[in-house]
């Protein structure tokens, strides 16, 4: 199973992936491509990743969000070239209750965020094209722990933010 | 000793995005003095034309695991350096 994909991700087929009876609640999130980024007019995004470690990585994330919360987890992140309102990434997090399943899913796409080796590059409505870069405003405090979901965005720049 | 009894290590390096269009490619066979490290390999690429877009510390994986750079790198490694991550 990969979680890179080529084509348009579909959301319900991860919903369905991971429910069961004894799984009362299904928590998702869909991240989409934005029409505008840092004041500029975005028309479409290119998503490439160095796909052996993003292959791992994805999966040593669900894994950790699985056995931390007893939730069953589907992920899948697109790559190659989206249009504006597309689904870029798309996980379903299943859990007995909607705390686990809210806490697994937060997990797993503040991981992504941090962990998985993906780029993106903007095309602009002006005919110019940028790489993305995590804006240094967004980013939390030296010494943070970046593992915890109340966070919000964390991505990485540099040696110091792995902390391997 | 002589630079000839020195030895050395043949790394093929991996970049991606922002990194191989400024170096020029997507993977490069460098040759670096054994025993080598990730910061070696590093400090050999920042002064190649287009490598001072690197930053000191760029993120690095060997053999697809985040890595330090104090970490040994030896032939046959896969060796990646990472510009910042922007999945999601």
């Amino acid at each position: 199973m990969s979680f890179l994909r080529d084509e348009p991700l579909d959301l319900s087929r991860l919903i369905v992936s991971v429910s069961a009876p004894e799984r009362g609640a299904v928590a998702c999130f869909v991240g989409t491509v934005r029409d505008h980024h840092e004041g500029k007019s975005v028309i479409r995004l290119e998503y490439s990743a160095y796909r052996p470690m993003a292959e791992v990585e994805c999966d040593r994330i669900v894994a950790e969000a699985r056995s931390r919360w007893d939730a069953d987890v589907a992920l899948e992140h697109r790559t190659g070239v989206l249009e504006i309102g597309e689904a870029a990434v798309a996980i379903a997090a299943a859990a007995p209750h909607r705390g686990a399943a809210f806490a697994a899913c937060r997990y797993v796409i503040e991981e992504v965020k941090r962990r998985v080796p993906i780029w993106k590059r903007e095309h602009y409505a002006d005919g110019t094209i940028g790489w993305v870069e995590p804006s240094q405003a967004r980013r939390p405090p030296v010494g943070q722990t970046a593992g915890d979901a109340s966070l919000g965005p964390v991505d990485s720049t540099s040696q110091d933010d792995w902390a391997v | 000793m002589t630079t000839s009894s020195q030895s050395t290590v043949t790394i093929r390096v991996l970049l991606f995005a922002r990194y191989a269009e400024a170096l020029g490619d997507n993977a490069l066979v460098l040759t670096v003095s054994s025993p080598a490290t990730l910061a070696s390999v590093i400090k050999l690429l920042r002064s190649r034309p287009g490598g001072e877009i690197l930053p000191e510390r760029p993120l690095c994986a060997v053999n697809l695991v985040q890595a330090r750079l104090d970490s040994p790198v030896e032939a046959g490694d896969e060796i990646a350096v990472l510009p910042p991550l922007a999945g999601g």
